[in-house]
């Protein structure tokens, strides 16, 4: 069949199957400039910036107009220039433009293409001078000032996460995204999942902050301040600070954070294979007793939510293990407290995660300690412990990478692969399966449980039992297979649940990433597990000893939880 | 009312209808539009109906199957369109029309028009010193054509019966019975009528585009969600002759292959969304709507949305959005609402006068409505006339009819004998258009070549005390008000024209604002999302365009040309007038004004707050305003 071509800037380019124009005019080699268009999420159309004019003098949508053979447009000239700017223009006016002291402003796209199409003047007067926050949520902080009404966030709570907290609200220029009835976020049904402010290209929706928590930690003598750093977070860091090695990068991290002043540094890996050593006990004893199954994964704080608000009736489902951060937090609180080297000292825990939806599960009932107190004091996503290396002055790139610290010191590469979709999955097969040796790691490898789609669903033989499980990430993916499971349609012994399209790697704490970014993070996390020694959750020689002189009878009020299940 | 089951049974009944109709020797037709009801239209009704039964008139007020002699038929209509001169009251066969009609006078109209067969003289409509006893001879209605509105205000619109007994349901029954569906959209693409929603898009297109899709089920959906200020065209559609708009759906299901119909109807319109109801539950109950309509397998059922009254709810897919129960919110397209309409589905969506066309043409067919008016925009148009208009009121007018003719013919020219300035035409979205056009005939090419469109038909006349920086300025409020947010040029854009619009009718306008409206209206009309931003700015475009020395006397002079602005009033005192008796200046609440008594006084502007007090309570005529 004869290529079709369009002519982008009179350069003919191959359609190839592209939706629209804009996706050729990227191929053509031209970065256009656009504030709805994420390549994730449906086509929105509403920020008008990506307009290309055609032969004659008809302005089209590129993100929005299909691409025709023979189609003539370009992308530059003095109308689009005129328009862009107006329309710049029209946002900032309406932008509270507090720049200097606004998180985003190194990563802001309204900034970036204000400068970009070197907007000098606003001729209209600001009507948003003051910030307007909703800071009810502990994972997310609004800021409807800063908002350009892109959209961006409704489709993602509404479209990937089913989630559907936010949604345009008024009309006209008084829209805003907000609440049913502008309930604080905190009163609705937000997950906090994060995924708002990861698609958000200003300021508008950003994480919640634990800094100067942990720093006055860090100043207070009398304080212990131990930390845990997620698996995700190693992949994470290497756009910001510039180091690609997995294994290389947490070992810098441990290093920075000593410096900075924590005192101990450990790794959640740890906590991943206590999780995957009860998990599979209970995954093993469901099989025993014949259910009940599904039986979901718990790891994901945001999934726990998600359950909790729309499917209350599935949570008998969800495995009473805690998550990796919560079970190595109680092992850590136990441990230091009974350690005659801090003896007297606040001990406080905190834990380095990818994830937004970790500081609401900190805060959860459930895990508060018998003395009141919470297992887990702070949580510093992937962005906050770039920013506090930054503060510190820490020169990343050169600083030479360190152990994590001593006793809980072993990891093993499947808990490392718990930061992407499939790794719990990957773990537990790795744990139950009798056959030990390498062929058997591979054809686990193999059998589905890889790859970053958002549903796989596969079967696993282990000895005369097939079984049969899936993997989701994303809660809108999640909802799709809870229907199918509920209307009949299919059955699964294993389902495991993150509520971030990818997986943890993609978490809302993480810096921004674009598709091919995080697909380098989990290849980054594979390659840390192919160069770990020690494969299996079991074989960490830590695990052992924890079960053994740390918790021992306590095992399981320390590892599992309850969750009060709402009635609706 | 029993089901019926078969054409022939449809045919009989019919034949009963129109027998009975012809034997009420009389017909008392009380208009029941929206405009009439309010002006106590109903109490008239309830007055006629005691009134008669008093005198022991036979009186029927609801046509009966089995016709009877010598009855009077006591009907309510629906809007005659004559909205100025209500609540109006017609008399059958004779065609006279009571105007301005009280309660009081209902005992006159019994005794003289039913009992004594004489037109009540002092009732009827007066222009220029003559007398028109008959509806038809008023000029107002002399240069109309109404063929959409043919049966508004003829007949009792709560009644499916009467519909029936004008030849109701046939155009239906042929494309039913008589025609395959591919003809009947021949000739609607034949007819080449064009959708009166605004856009002017041929319908016949859209509905063989729709016919074509594989893709089940399919939709018709009808706009009745007519949201221009002043407009009441569909409404009075709706209100008063409902079948006929239904019947154009029902024929449309037929040729596109769809079940179901939809209709959007403004929530803001009870009593079009009641007589809608009526009319489905009677269509329904005659076997007309439903299952297995006649025997001929073919299914039609429809279904009543109410809107909230958001104007961007006219937006095809915002409306289906709405219906949807989403947000009505326009998308971006493709995909058209042809082939991914309301609910995914292809959907033919035209508004309420497009379809109440699709009867007539399908019995006299396309020549015929190819013969009324310009070949490319053939048929007739209701327009909304209101404004500083003598006769204001619905009227229809074969299109390319001239300007002139709508506005001084038909409209009776200025109110109070003031000079026509300009018209707005097309809502919110059109344009003004000016003396010079007075000759353009009204179709849609014409219009557009002019900067103007027909749009829904709304027709705003305006006369020389009329600031036309304040037109813009209004429509800029009611399109930035509506705006559903969406896009950033008409949400941010608008906002910002509106603000400057304000501050220039405030006299707070600088140099450069005319050049910054163009420039933003530039922007929106290029780029917005939808119908609603392209359009928003044609307005602030039209008035510039013809009125810039306006716009300049506004920001250089701070001087209103027509006077209409409140902040740019001046008062002065006419020395040569004063006598300085003090009157103003006591009467002024905020002591801008002073003088010595027996000598001139005079107004301090900086204080002024333009009440007018001392204008009104001169005695002398010496306070001056402008």
């Amino acid at each position: 069949m004869m290529k079709e071509y369009m002519l982008i800037d009179k350069i003919p380019v191959p359609i190839e199957g592209e939706k629209n124009i804009l996706a050729l005019v990227q191929k053509a080699g031209i970065d256009m400039p656009t504030f709805c268009y994420y390549s994730e999420l449906s086509v929105y159309g509403a920020c008008r910036m990506c307009m290309v004019e055609d032969d004659r003098g008809n302005m089209h949508a590129a993100c929005s107009t299909p691409p025709k053979a023979g189609m003539s447009v370009v992308t530059n000239s003095a109308r689009l220039r005129k328009y862009r700017k107006n329309i710049l223009e029209l946002l900032l006016a309406n932008h509270c433009r507090d720049c200097t002291t606004c998180e985003k402003s190194e990563s802001c796209r309204l900034k970036e293409l204000a400068r970009r199409f070197y907007i000098e003047d606003v001729r209209f007067p600001n009507g948003k001078t003051e910030p307007e926050r909703d800071e009810s949520s502990v994972c997310i902080s609004i800021d409807h000032s800063k908002c350009i009404l892109c959209g961006d966030c409704v489709r993602m709570c509404n479209e990937v996460q089913n989630v559907g907290a936010i949604s345009f609200v008024g009309r006209g220029s008084k829209m805003e995204v907000g609440t049913a009835f502008k309930v604080p976020i905190a009163n609705t049904q937000c997950v906090g999942c994060g995924q708002c402010s990861a698609v958000c290209p200003t300021g508008a929706i950003v994480v919640q902050k634990n800094v100067t928590r942990t720093w006055e930690a860090i100043y207070d003598p009398n304080t212990v301040v131990v930390a845990q750093i997620a698996p995700a977070v190693r992949a994470g860091v290497a756009k910001e600070l510039g180091e690609e090695n997995g294994v290389i990068a947490a070992g810098k991290i441990f290093a920075a954070m000593r410096r900075m002043g924590f005192n101990h540094v450990y790794d959640t890996t740890t906590g991943a294979d206590l999780t995957v050593t009860e998990e599979a006990a209970e995954f093993l004893e469901r099989l025993k007793d014949d259910g009940p199954f599904p039986m979901f994964t718990s790891c994901c704080p945001a999934w726990i939510r998600y359950a909790e608000n729309k499917h209350p009736e599935l949570m008998p489902n969800i495995s009473t293990c805690r998550s990796p951060m919560q079970m190595f937090g109680s092992v850590i609180k136990e441990y230091f407290e009974h350690n005659e080297k801090t003896a007297g000292k606040r001990i406080f825990s905190v834990a380095v995660m990818p994830c937004t939806a970790k500081k609401y599960e900190a805060i959860r009932p459930e895990f508060k300690r018998p003395d009141g107190t919470d297992t887990i004091d702070a949580i510093i996503t992937t962005q906050e412990l770039i920013q506090m290396i930054h503060e510190a002055g820490i020169d990343f790139k050169n600083i030479s990478p360190e152990s994590s610290s001593m006793p809980f010191g072993g990891t093993s590469g499947a808990g490392v692969i718990f930061g992407v979709t499939g790794g719990v999955t990957e773990a537990v097969l790795r744990n139950v399966e009798p056959d030990k040796t390498y062929s058997a790691l591979q054809q686990i490898a193999m059998s589905g449980v890889r790859g970053l789609e958002g549903v796989k669903e596969t079967t696993y033989q282990v000895g005369d039992q097939e079984l049969k499980i899936a993997v989701v990430s994303g809660l809108g993916n999640a909802e799709k297979l809870i229907r199918k499971v509920q209307s009949g349609e299919a059955f699964y012994h294993l389902i495991e649940v993150m509520a971030c399209p990818r997986g943890c790697i993609a978490g809302a704490g993480q810096p921004f990433a674009r598709s091919r970014e995080k697909a380098e993070r989990a290849k980054n996390l594979y390659t840390t597990d192919n160069m770990t020694q020690i494969k299996r959750s079991e074989s960490n020689p830590a695990i052992d000893e924890i079960y053994a002189k740390y918790i021992g009878r306590k095992a399981h009020s320390l590892l599992h939880v309850h969750y009060k299940v709402k009635k609706k | 009312m029993t089901r019926i089951n078969t054409r022939d049974e449809l045919i009989a009944l019919r034949k009963k209808c129109i027998a009975a109709e012809k034997r009420e020797k009389r017909k008392i037709l009380v208009c029941a539009g929206t405009g009439c009801v309010s002006g106590g239209s109903l109490n008239i009704y309830a007055a006629l109906k005691e009134k008669m039964a008093k005198e022991g008139i036979a009186c029927e007020v609801e046509l009966a199957a089995d016709p009877h002699e010598d009855v009077v038929g006591l009907k309510k209509s629906g809007c005659h369109g004559f909205c100025e001169m209500g609540p109006l009251v017609r008399i059958e066969p004779e065609g006279w029309l009571y105007t301005k009609v009280k309660v009081e006078d209902v005992d006159e109209i019994v005794a003289s028009s039913i009992q004594e067969g004489k037109p009540v003289e002092r009732l009827a409509y007066k222009q220029n010193g003559v007398i028109y006893e008959k509806q038809e001879d008023i000029p107002f209605y002399q240069k109309q054509t109404r063929k959409v509105l043919e049966d508004c205000g003829r007949i009792d619109a709560d009644s499916i019966l009467e519909y029936l007994g004008i030849g109701g349901y046939r155009a239906f029954e042929k494309a039913l019975f008589d025609m395959e569906p591919a003809d009947i959209v021949k000739e609607i693409s034949d007819s080449n009528l064009r959708g009166r929603g605004g856009g002017g898009f041929a319908a016949g297109t859209k509905w063989s585009q729709v016919a074509r899709q594989k893709t089940t089920p399919k939709y018709i959906v009808c706009n009745g969600d007519e949201g221009d200020p002043g407009a009441f065209m569909d409404r009075s559609v709706m209100e008063g002759d409902p079948h006929r708009m239904l019947e154009g759906m029902m024929i449309a299901g037929i040729a596109c292959g769809a079940n179901d119909g939809y209709i959007y109807v403004r929530a803001e319109y009870p009593m079009a969304v009641a007589r809608l109801r009526t009319a489905i539950a009677q269509a329904e109950e005659l076997g007309l709507l439903g299952e297995n309509i006649l025997g001929s397998g073919f299914s039609f059922r429809m279904h009543i949305n109410r809107g909230a009254g958001a104007f961007v709810c006219g937006e095809g897919s915002a409306l289906t959005a709405s219906i949807e129960g989403k947000r009505g919110m326009p998308r971006v397209k493709p995909p058209r609402t042809v082939e991914h309409g309301l609910f995914d589905k292809p959907t033919v969506l035209n508004n309420v006068e497009t379809f109440a066309n699709v009867a007539p043409i399908l019995l006299n067919g396309a020549d015929w409505y190819k013969s009324i008016g310009p070949e490319k925009s053939p048929g007739t148009k209701a327009f909304a006339l209101t404004g500083n208009i003598q006769n204001t009121g619905l009227i229809e007018v074969p299109m390319g009819t001239t300007l002139r003719e709508v506005i001084f013919d038909i409209g009776g020219g200025i109110r109070g004998g003031k000079k026509f300035k300009a018209v707005q035409i097309g809502g919110p979205s059109g344009g003004c258009l000016t003396k010079e056009h007075l000759d353009l005939p009204l179709d849609f090419d014409s219009l557009k070549k002019a900067g103007a469109i027909i749009g829904s038909g709304g027709l705003v006349v305006m006369d020389e005390d009329t600031c036309m920086v304040e037109v813009a300025r209004f429509f800029m409020h009611f399109t930035q008000n509506e705006s559903c947010g969406k896009c950033v040029p008409c949400r941010e854009g608008t906002k910002r024209m509106l603000e400057i619009l304000e501050r220039i009718v405030n006299g707070e306008g600088r140099e450069g604002d005319i050049e910054l409206l163009e420039e933003l209206a530039d922007t929106v009309t290029n780029t917005a999302l939808c119908g609603l931003g392209k359009t928003a700015a044609g307005p602030v475009v039209s008035t510039i365009k013809y009125f810039r020395d306006e716009y300049e006397a506004h920001i250089r002079e701070k001087r209103c040309p027509a006077g209409a602005c409140q902040k740019l009033k001046r008062f002065t005192i006419d020395p040569e007038k004063c006598r300085g008796c003090s009157k103003c200046a006591r009467n002024c609440p905020v002591n801008a004004i002073s003088g010595e008594v027996r000598k001139p006084f005079v107004i301090d502007g900086s204080k002024c707050i333009k009440c007018g007090a001392c204008k009104d309570n001169c005695a002398f005529g010496a306070v001056k305003e402008g």
